[in-house]
């Protein structure tokens, strides 16, 4: 029993890595006002394009660094589209993920060509931490990629609720008005965030690509950018909660295989709804919470002279 | 003089023929292929991208060419790039996957002079009339059986890790093969078997593998493209892998012990054969061992390191 429950709790782990980057990058920019629904779309290019740097130049330094590179590239268009231009934001997102996927296919067509496999990011024992007895097997035996994404709640918790400038982020979500005549540059504030989005959503992809996985195939990432926009709101746009909600979701995931291996007797159509049914349980029972969304969500800014 | 001129006639018209019939025979025989992935999913798509390819190079560029489309996952998409290329005139349409069959009872009859093939599947609705669509189907129960008896040889812990798609067609027919395999070696054997829900969630399928190594499996397998995630997992963690629809040596050549490449050419040639005399459709083609439609394709360094790792740590003794 203690090895399954050990299990189930590494697989969550590893499991809401990716989403924790992806949707803690969407709720800095929904904070600010800018729905970005092309979250996958990023993902797969962040995850092509570590993987394409792993395998012409085999060091996982740079591939993490291209992720980013062309994350925060994404980051930048996807600002241009929706600040600059005042796209509608559903509509670009949508078409930001189609391009995303698109693209990322088609690289992988023209400069890969077949599946194959890369040594990524191996587990990096923390010192003195990972000889803990069970809990250093389960926290402190993971790839650097996975302390990263873990490490990212409470450092985007502070940055928006303890710093000057989460201050103006969320001023300029609730009341770009307000914010504007107090000085505060709503522009750069958004491209800020959005383009900080992109680069998580490109480390997302890496985490899956050169650090989980060590694999790239065309939609390696099978639709998560679409669950770590939910589990944005999910989380009701705070880091703490967006990081429950990934642990819940990849915790009954986890169960669900679990369930399978051990031969219970369930359907595995079912055991494979548990983790939807078990996210619209608590979001519905959540409900009553009364949680809004950032006011000027999905408007762009429009100075009243 | 009447004779002579009968001569030039027959002639004339014997060369106005003959350039007729090499004009015929110039127009070469199309195929389009419409897959629910991709030509290099290392798998299911993959496969018959493959078998495409060794018929091209059989009769020729000149003779035989194909297109095809990929990512048709969405039925209603397939349909239309189905129809689109029976209106071009392609003498041969590929629908590979078992959910286009619905599509091609509403298409076929359209279109009588071109043939459809869809599988796997061993559904040619001649009952409803349509006399213009062949079906194929691997018999993959025969692969995985073989891959289990390899599969029992090899364990050492006797539990066993089945990462399947969606629990229906050739998944499910390969893992009761599979199963029926180790069980003829190791009656006491546990397999566990985990299905993805989905062909595609590459993620889920590598923490299912991540899953049955928790729970002791040391031999894992698996069937669709997701279970490259899988591979990786057992080459990590060091354990062994049976492949299925393509041969998978190369993405973990010490871990993937054997595959089992279905090789669609052996149904395709005699369709095209069947095609050129003008019979449409309403024939089942069997993918088998004996026919050469599965092939079992060993993968030496896999079994070669093992060996050499056992002598290494003393597991066999030989003084």
């Amino acid at each position: 029993m203690e090895a399954v429950i050990v299990g189930i709790i590494k697989s969550a782990i590893r499991l809401a890595t990716p989403y924790l980057y992806a949707s803690i990058g969407e709720t800095l920019g929904q904070l600010s006002g800018v729905l970005n629904l092309g979250v996958d779309g990023v993902m797969l290019m962040g995850a092509f394009s570590a993987f394409y740097t792993v395998v012409r130049t085999g060091n996982l330094v740079f591939g993490l660094l291209a992720a980013i590179i062309v994350g925060a590239t994404f980051g930048l268009l996807i600002a241009f589209i929706n600040v600059t231009l005042k796209a509608e934001q559903g509509i670009s997102g949508i078409g930001i993920y189609i391009f995303g996927l698109g693209l990322s296919s088609l690289l992988f067509s023209v400069l890969i060509g077949t599946v194959q496999t890369v040594k990524g990011f191996a587990p990096l024992p923390v010192p003195w931490l990972s000889g803990i007895p069970v809990l250093g097997e389960i926290f402190f035996q993971q790839n650097i990629l996975v302390y990263g994404a873990f490490l990212l709640v409470p450092l985007s918790w502070f940055v928006i609720y303890k710093t000057p400038i989460g201050l103006s982020i969320r001023a300029v979500g609730q009341h770009p008005e307000a914010a504007d005549s107090l000085g505060v540059n709503i522009v750069k504030i958004r491209y800020l965030t959005v383009i900080t989005g992109g680069i998580l959503s490109g480390i997302a992809g890496a985490s899956l690509s050169i650090a989980l996985l060590n694999v790239f195939q065309q939609n390696l990432t099978n639709g998560m950018g679409f669950i770590a926009v939910a589990l944005v709101y999910f989380g009701a746009w705070k880091p703490q909660t967006v990081l429950t909600g990934a642990l819940l979701f990849s915790t009954v995931n986890a169960i669900q295989i679990w369930i399978q291996v051990k031969g219970i007797n369930i359907p595995s159509d079912f055991t494979l709804m548990l983790p939807y049914i078990v996210t619209i349980i608590v979001l519905t029972a959540m409900a009553k919470r009364h949680v809004r969304p950032p006011k000027a969500l999905n408007k762009p800014f429009e100075r009243g002279e | 003089m009447t004779m002579k001129k009968f001569i030039v006639f027959i002639a004339i018209t014997s060369i106005f023929v003959l350039s007729l019939v090499l004009c015929v025979n110039a127009e070469p025989f199309k195929v389009a292929f419409i897959m629910p992935s991709t030509v290099n999913d290392f798998a299911w798509s993959q496969s018959m991208y493959d078998a495409l390819m060794t018929i091209q190079e059989e009769m020729g560029e000149d003779e035989f060419q194909f297109d095809y489309s990929e990512s048709m996952f969405i039925v209603a998409d397939a349909a239309a790039a189905i129809r689109d290329y029976a209106s071009e005139g392609y003498n041969l349409i590929i629908a590979h996957g078992s959910q286009y069959g619905s599509s091609l009872v509403e298409i076929a009859p359209d279109f009588p002079n071109t043939s459809f093939a869809w599988g796997s599947t061993a559904n040619v609705f001649t009952d409803q009339g349509i006399t213009n669509i062949f079906a194929y189907e691997p018999l993959a129960e025969q692969g995985g059986f073989v891959n289990g008896v390899l599969a029992a040889k090899l364990s050492q812990s006797g539990v066993f890790g089945v990462i399947g798609p969606i629990e229906t067609g050739d998944a499910k027919h390969y893992t009761e093969g599979f199963k029926a395999g180790i069980e003829s070696i190791n009656p006491d054997a546990k397999i566990n078997v985990t299905w993805i829900g989905s062909y595609s969630d590459v993620a889920l399928a590598s923490e299912a593998a991540q899953t049955h190594m928790d729970a002791g499996a040391d031999v894992l397998t698996g069937t669709s493209q997701m279970v490259v995630g899988a591979i990786g997992v057992a080459e990590q963690r060091g354990a062994y892998w049976f492949g299925y629809d393509v041969d998978q040596s190369s993405l973990a050549p010490q871990h993937v012990v054997s595959s089992v490449d279905v090789i669609w050419a052996v149904a395709l040639r005699p369709m095209i054969e069947m095609i050129k005399k003008g019979e449409m459709g309403g024939k089942i083609f069997t993918l088998n061992l004996e026919n050469g439609g599965l092939k079992i394709v060993v993968n030496d360094e896999a079994l070669v390191g093992k060996t050499i790792n056992d002598i290494i740590q003393g597991k066999i003794m030989l003084r």
